[in-house]
């Protein structure tokens, strides 16, 4: 029996039962689909975090006051309790490092903005003229803070794009006088819109000399130094002086943390590397389901096709014959289910990602395969007893039809 | 050499705890061309002697020799060849699959024998024509009448040009007509060398045979030839 005609005798046997047959295909569709969908989900929450991080800057340091014994996301990153303070003379004292190619201090409050008959509540960070380099803002207009000595508090700001829009509705803010807390400051400059960042929604920022912003917050310690390396491969030596250094300035006492961006990064990326691994197991069982469901309507099919199997023997067929028909019956279906998976996944992405363009909705390519193979896979595996049943039939009580 | 040679052969069932003997100590000989028709009430074990011919079932004692050959050495694959290579079965109810044409059905055998498409065709169509339903080749066996389904039957049995075709009340399912018709047909074939065993309760179909077996519990009770016409 060739490839051909068994393939032509068991599509006929499947298309004499087409409702049978289509809603094994639609179960077998779903659990492919699945798949496809929800590793799809995984992978773009993975790329949407590392992308958020990646845009931090390169090469990024964070130093944080305080020792935790974790790296990635610790409580000292939310918190910052520290013994000592981290101070400007530590920032500057951290550009020794021949591995530090700039250094960027940060003290993060809250205060009120107002301007006009305008209020509104906001996030105030202090910081230099090194930022928007590390950080790599573009500026909508005007410029960014001026390079100047850490200790000089100027009486200038720079805007996030919702403020502008909410303060300065149609007006050029550059150049205006706004009031912070109880401080005023002059626009120097409105930021281009950046959108979500993890650190903080930059677009709703205002942004002035670390100086101006410690005494506006009154706070005598920085909340962190954000450090850019020369290099991806002088990450490790900058983090190696960065400790080096404040450990000698805090007398000998490493009461810092450093985390590196690419800490980070790998951090997150293992997080949600491992959530898309989970829903594709999740989405895998309902493959296996499937599978089941195929083993099931199989054996009905054999019970109800009793009499043809042992005609089938009476003709001549050796087990191997019978049990290659059904086998090929179950990995018809197990085929066609998961193209029709695969079809009605890669629709299912098309909208979403019309629905939400940010989003990078892209199954992986391991998603892709194994879904494809776990389908075939259940064909084979719940394929098989059902076709050895059919193969061990008596003839005779077979063409009996009992 | 005889063709088939069963010797001392029983065959036991388990029913319901009870050993059934539906074959006893039964010795037969019958050469390449004969017509044979077995006879007997229900239960007399014609079936199952039909079966054990068949090779679709296997003697529980003594031993058959097809060819010479002592069929209890052979697996389960060689048993299936032998089967495709040598016999024919036309059964009561047809059996021919629904979904497929007549002429399908008639390529069923040389589909698992692995012959190829072009030749398939030739020979079903050959072998339908020989039964006179070369008309019938793309009608399914819904839309054929049980006289000819029967004929798609026997023309399947034959296409692989076996040296053996049994019957198994063949004209059971039939009106007279066309049952002397089906009838008709295997004799035909008959005259041209087929080895020809009937299994039928109808005196009538059995007394045409040239060689009459009549069985009882199992054993053969009556072994007549016709003397030669």
């Amino acid at each position: 029996m060739t490839f051909g005609d068994c393939t032509r005798v068991a599509a006929g046997a499947l298309l004499r039962y087409p409702l049978r047959t289509a809603m094994m295909l639609l179960a077998t569709a779903i659990g492919v689909a699945a798949v496809l969908v929800l590793t799809a989900l995984g992978e773009a929450a993975r790329s949407f975090v590392t992308d958020e991080f990646r845009a931090l800057g390169t090469h990024l340091l964070v130093v944080l006051p305080g020792k935790t014994e974790t790296t990635g996301m610790g409580p000292g990153l939310m918190a910052g309790e520290s013994p000592r303070d981290l101070t400007l003379d530590d920032a500057r004292a951290v550009l020794r490092s021949r591995a530090v190619a700039r250094v960027a201090p940060l003290v993060v409050g809250a205060a009120t903005v107002s301007f006009g008959g305008l209020e509104r509540d906001i996030t105030v960070m202090g910081t230099t003229a090194a930022m928007v380099e590390i950080r790599q803002w573009r500026m909508a207009t005007g410029e960014f803070l001026r390079d100047q000595d850490w200790d000089r508090a100027s009486p200038e700001c720079v805007l996030g794009d919702t403020l502008r829009r909410e303060l300065f509705a149609g007006l050029q803010p550059v150049g205006h006088w706004l009031r912070v807390g109880d401080r005023r400051c002059r626009v120097a400059g409105v930021l281009a819109p950046q959108g979500m960042s993890i650190m903080a929604n930059v677009d709703e920022l205002v942004l002035m000399p670390v100086a101006a912003a410690q005494q506006l917050l009154n706070v005598p310690g920085l909340f962190r130094l954000l450090i850019q390396a020369t290099g991806r491969e002088t990450v490790a030596g900058a983090q190696r002086d960065v400790v080096r250094i404040l450990k000698e300035r805090h007398r000998g006492q490493e009461d810092v943390t450093v985390i590196t961006q690419d800490a980070v990064l790998t951090t997150f990326d293992g997080i949600f590397g491992a959530l898309t691994a989970a829903l594709a197991g999740i989405a895998a069982v309902s493959l296996v389901v499937a599978g089941v469901l195929i083993m099931n309507v199989m054996l009905v099919a054999v019970s109800q096709r009793t009499a043809e199997i042992g005609l089938l023997k009476a003709l001549g067929a050796s087990r191997r014959q019978v049990t290659r028909l059904f086998l090929t019956e179950a990995m018809i279906l197990a085929a066609c289910g998961a193209l029709a998976g695969l079809v009605l996944g890669y629709a299912a992405l098309v909208l979403m990602r019309a629905l939400y363009p940010d989003l990078a909705f892209e199954p992986p390519g391991w998603a892709l395969a194994g879904a494809c193979l776990v389908a075939l896979g259940c064909g084979v595996g719940f394929g098989i007893l059902p076709a050895r049943r059919a193969a061990r039939l008596d003839p005779i009580a077979a063409l009996a039809g009992r | 050499m005889a063709m088939i040679r069963l010797e001392a052969l029983g065959r036991t069932f388990e029913v319901g705890g009870q050993q059934v003997r539906a074959l006893d100590q039964v010795d037969l000989t019958i050469e390449a061309g004969e017509y044979l028709s077995i006879m007997g009430p229900s239960g007399s074990g014609k079936s199952t002697l039909l079966n054990v011919l068949g090779l679709l079932d296997t003697p529980s004692v003594g031993a058959y020799w097809l060819d010479g050959v002592n069929t209890s050495t052979m697996g389960d694959d060689q048993l299936a060849a032998t089967r495709q290579a040598q016999i024919g079965f036309v059964f009561q109810s047809f059996h021919l699959v629904p979904r497929m044409t007549a002429a399908e059905n008639v390529e069923l055998p040389m589909l698992l024998a692995g012959i190829g498409g072009a030749e398939r065709r030739e020979r079903a169509h050959r072998s339908l024509a020989g039964v006179g339903l070369a008309d019938r080749a793309d009608h399914r066996p819904a839309q054929l009448s049980g006289g000819e389904r029967q004929r798609v039957a026997i023309a399947r049995a034959i296409v692989m040009q076996p040296r053996l075709l049994l019957a198994d009340e063949p004209t059971g399912n039939l009106d007279t007509g066309s049952g002397a018709e089906i009838v008709r047909i295997m004799e035909t074939l008959n005259e041209r060398g087929l080895t020809l065993i009937v299994v039928t309760h109808d005196l009538q179909i059995g007394e045409r045979a040239r060689r009459r077996l009549r069985l009882r519990d199992g054993r053969v009770v009556e072994d007549l030839r016709a003397a030669q016409a």
